[in-house]
């Protein structure tokens, strides 16, 4: 069987590959500290040895749309083609291509649908951002083998914020259950309190710090009863409009599972958003 | 009203950068042709099968015409979709995140609850 080697949870910014590739005046002067954090974060990745990585994002309106948008997709294909032209434009983020895990992918989609989880599924899938963030963050080789698996936190109606944590549970349970012997990393990224494209966006903190405080301990103890006592889609909107990427952590808290501490918590408070990052060990932390 | 227009719009000049410099260059043209042409397009089908019924409100039309990224928000346009076509069209102009400032402060009249954006 399966195992997993590590639950880890992180921020997405878009905006670390040019910040941490900078050089000169070009390089902002929160990027060293940036940068260190990063790598901090990126060891306990490197230090579970995984084979394979299940990657949970959100598609930004690039390849899912409107007229036909998914609330859970898993992509099977043996490549996934990453990174858009507007992610090019306002990001300097390369193109990039990633291998997949088929049978992975076949795995977790025949066992969701028999747990009750309607998925969709993708065969070929361009991702974004929310995926490869976590590449160049915790794996800038890009040399494992991926399952990703989009929700929608972004194109309202979106699925309850209990939804999100059961679904991160069953993935725990489908790739413990994946018949095959090999070590999989299960890898989420969403957001903390964010706004984009409302009046409090690109302030000197994320938009609301009490929140992200909150967020942090709730993740960082596996408080998922705790978090889902407060949470709520319309609660999601109080603290940035662009908050309801905080379900991608729950889902993630899901996976690490109730009351499970992380065995590393970091955050580094920036302009616009708080990052944070954390590292579950579920079979005990590497030597 | 529209909301789903209005994003489809924002969404299909956003990834395209000929029609991000059309659209900056000469929005109410870009409008007027992106509505004859463009609105009705199922985006995953053949040009042949197209809808019948999209069309934007005066209002609409205005807002997108005029570039007022306020008046978008307050119709309920995705504002992700809205501030990153945004960007792309005036960044360029302004020091380093000065747009983005000058865009949200445009907005600090706006208190919650913010305009539903479900379409």
């Amino acid at each position: 069987m399966a195992t997993v080697a590590a639950v880890i949870a992180s921020t997405h910014h878009p905006f670390y590959y040019r910040a941490s590739t900078a050089t000169g005046k070009d390089r902002p002067p929160f990027a060293d500290e940036w940068v260190s954090k990063i790598e901090t974060f990126r060891e306990t990745l490197t230090r579970a040895e995984p084979d394979v990585l299940v990657m949970v994002g959100s598609d930004h309106f690039h390849q899912l749309w409107l007229d036909n948008m998914p609330q859970f997709l898993v992509g099977k294909a043996p490549k996934f083609d990453a990174n858009w032209y507007n992610e090019e434009r306002e990001f300097g983020l390369p193109r990039m291509t990633l291998d997949g895990e088929e049978e992975l992918a076949a795995h977790i989609l025949r066992s969701g649908l028999d747990a009750d989880f309607d998925l969709a599924f993708s065969n070929e899938l361009r991702i974004d951002h929310s995926i490869t963030c976590p590449i160049i963050t915790l794996r800038p080789e890009a040399d494992l083998p991926i399952v990703p698996i989009y929700t929608n936190i972004f194109a309202p109606p979106l699925p309850q914020p209990k939804r999100f944590v059961q679904l991160g549970k069953a993935i725990r349970e489908m790739v413990e259950a994946w018949p095959e012997d090999k070590r999989v990393a299960i890898v989420g990224t969403g957001h903390l309190s964010l706004e984009l494209g409302g009046p409090r966006q690109f302030g000197e903190h994320g938009p609301d710090p009490e929140f992200d405080r909150k967020a942090v301990e709730w993740i960082a103890t596996g408080d998922i009863e705790g978090c889902l006592s407060e949470v709520s889609l319309e609660s999601l909107h109080q603290p940035g409009n662009a908050t309801h990427g905080f379900m991608d952590f729950m889902l993630m808290m899901g996976v690490a599972g109730e009351g499970q501490k992380a065995d590393h918590v970091d955050s580094l408070d920036l302009f616009h958003t708080m990052e944070a990052y954390f590292t579950w060990y579920p079979e005990g932390a590497p030597a | 009203m529209s909301k789903y227009l209005l994003d489809k719009f924002l969404y299909t000049v956003d990834r395209d950068p000929e029609l991000v410099e059309r659209y900056r260059e000469d929005p109410a043209g870009t409008v007027a042709w992106w509505e004859a042409e463009m609105a009705n397009r199922i985006l995953n089908c053949t040009t042949d099968e197209k809808s019948t019924w999209l069309a934007f409100t005066e209002d609409e039309r205005r807002a997108l015409r005029e570039h007022d990224h306020v008046a978008l928000f307050e119709m309920g346009a995705h504002p992700f979709l809205t501030l990153t076509l945004f960007i792309a069209c005036f960044e360029r102009d302004h020091g380093p995140l000065e747009y983005q400032k000058a865009y949200g402060k445009a907005m600090e009249h706006l208190t919650l609850p913010y305009p539903d954006i479900a379409t």
